[in-house]
């Protein structure tokens, strides 16, 4: 069985980033960049998966800038056995969006016929959780969003998945879609031995157009503003002093 | 111009986070219409009817509802937006409005607006990037916006409606997801996402039975909802559902109390817009103090109790 897994070239999540002066954006010029730490775990369940005997082979694939080789490398040296980067150019990249993703992973999809696709649930830049979901709707697979346990049996996958209420188990018929929750597991570290080892991997290239995907976006950004500040709090001297502010100057209680 | 808000329920009870997405509805402008799809929910679309501002219910009830999986869901859902005309689809940023309206979007081959927080006009809104850090402020070309709402961002509708309940029909079962197990952790409390008061716990206080001991009975006296960092669930304190966050349940009470919790972006973004935020914590330094509108640097293990029993 084969597992694909997209990955996302992000700011590192303990960056705090800047809103550019200007207000068109982030300012990540010179900051450290990371895989998304949801598409970590995903390498990790994808790679878990092969050494158990149950995958025979995990790809990596990435859509952006050339700069997501870096990205891709990470995911070869977890254990992935080779990566396909999507290249866009640098500013098609900025506007980058999840439909666009989707269908650039559909394509691929048809290509690579992956029994599953693991991804992240979420990248921690634009906040938006949807590629997995848009790419299991694309394909008329099912999902499993959220997985925080995956078990693979023959041609089902059973996941738990972190819901609103507590937990729920599904099952799946594959080819399907997973998208991994923060305690699915933890990701081991890349060896320098595996680091060395998977810059001889396959990593192969190819461009939207070679997938007949238009990666326009739907959506224009019209500002990037700073949140408003909380107003600076006090200290309270104990627990005494802190009732008395929340029943009289707060009143809240 | 008619929107369509889906309703989140449990198939006996309309959920508070469809309020807020009505309010959002309400402040994009237009006809109000909520689609309540279930099994055997039919008292849920007469709450849902009463809710002032909408126009129309409607009703899918089958049993390949009951579970609310995503691709059942969404289905239906492209077929009522379809059929109606809809210019707009939401739903509450929930588990399963973010389990199902991007397959909605990707069936309609437009873009998805996520976790809105502002509506700027009929295609443009304000949304969260970066945990918070930035909002951005974003237009969409698409004949039909799909939209998730941040339900802390936008009032509770009240009731005060009388809306007719329409039915309409069933799509087809898609047949290759099913439910197999729900472990839904039961609490007389109210539920995190809706809760006035909040007691939140995070590693400082150290394991599930000092969880219990210290947060439970203040939280007895508070009325209040129970939650915790992510430091605190993936230590097991407590289960999943306790988690506030970036990628966890967004929050915003009146009164948010963090016990022990030092304050990552990722916590802050999901309980910054609490009204009054109260830290406890022990290390001066922790970052929770430059949110709390009251600091207290004491041992969690004697101010907690104290807390307590001074309420």
């Amino acid at each position: 069985m084969k597992i694909l897994v997209p990955v996302k070239r992000v700011v590192d999540y303990n960056v705090k980033v800047r809103v550019k002066s200007d207000g068109t954006g982030v300012d990540i010029a010179n900051v450290k960049m990371s895989m998304n730490p949801f598409d970590e775990i995903a390498v990790e369940e994808a790679v878990r998966l092969k050494e158990a005997g149950i995958a025979t082979e995990v790809v990596a694939v990435s859509a952006g800038a050339a700069a997501c080789q870096e990205t891709l490398r990470a995911a070869l040296a977890i254990g992935a056995d080779r990566a396909i980067l999507i290249e866009t150019s640098a500013e098609e990249a900025e506007t980058l969006q999840p439909l666009a993703v989707a269908k650039l992973l559909k394509a691929l999809a048809d290509k690579e016929q992956p029994q599953l696709v693991i991804c992240g649930k979420q990248a921690i830049d634009d906040d938006a959780n949807q590629v997995g979901q848009m790419l299991a709707a694309l394909a008329n697979w099912p999902q499993a969003t959220f997985a925080s346990k995956v078990v693979v049996a023959g041609d089902k996958a059973t996941v738990t998945r972190e819901v609103d209420g507590g937990l729920e188990t599904l099952e799946v018929s594959l080819p399907a879609v997973i998208s991994t929750d923060l305690r699915l597991n933890e990701p081991r570290y890349a060896t320098l031995p595996n680091i060395m080892k998977a810059k001889k991997k396959p990593l192969d290239t190819v461009k939207p157009a070679d997938l007949g995907v238009d990666v326009a976006p739907r959506l224009t950004t019209v500002k990037v503003a700073e949140p408003a500040k909380r107003q600076a709090g006090v200290m309270v001297a104990d627990v005494a002093q802190l009732v008395e502010k929340l029943k009289n100057e707060a009143k809240v209680i | 111009m008619a929107i369509l808000v889906i309703a989140e329920h449990d198939n006996a009870q309309l959920k508070a986070a469809t309020r807020n997405a009505v309010t959002a509805a309400a402040k994009i402008g237009g006809d109000i219409h909520v689609l309540v799809a279930g099994a055997g929910c039919a008292a849920v679309a007469d709450q849902a009817a009463k809710l002032a501002g909408v126009a129309q219910v409607k009703l899918a009830d089958a049993a390949h509802y009951g579970d609310q999986t995503a691709e059942n869901l969404a289905a239906l859902i492209v077929d009522v937006a379809k059929a109606g005309g809809y210019s707009h689809v939401l739903a509450p940023a929930t588990a399963n409005g973010k389990n199902a309206l991007p397959r909605v979007a990707a069936l309609l081959d437009v873009a998805q607006i996520s976790d809105i927080v502002g509506v700027e006009g009929a295609d443009t809104f304000v949304r969260p990037i970066y945990a918070g850090n930035a909002l951005a402020t974003v237009k969409s070309a698409d004949a039909v916006k799909v939209i998730t709402v941040r339900t802390t961002a936008f009032d509770a509708a009240a009731d005060g409606g009388a809306a007719s309940v329409a039915p309409v029909a069933a799509a087809a079962d898609f047949g290759k997801s099913k439910l197999v197990g729900r472990e839904i952790t039961k609490s007389e409390r109210p539920e995190l996402t809706a809760a006035k008061v909040i007691v939140s716990g995070g590693r400082g206080v150290g394991n599930g039975d000092n969880y219990k001991a210290l947060l439970e009975p203040l939280a007895d006296k508070l009325g209040a909802a129970l939650g915790a960092s992510r430091a605190a669930v993936d230590a097991g304190f407590v289960p999943n559902d306790y988690q506030v966050g970036q990628t966890g349940k967004i929050v915003a009470p009146e009164l948010y109390i963090a016990v022990g919790i030092s304050g990552a972006i990722q916590h802050l973004a999901g309980m910054k817009d609490s009204k009054v935020i109260v830290a406890i914590n022990k290390d001066p330094e922790a970052p929770i103090f430059q949110v709390a509108d009251y600091g207290l640097v004491a041992d969690l293990f004697e101010a907690v109790p104290q807390l307590t029993a001074a309420l």
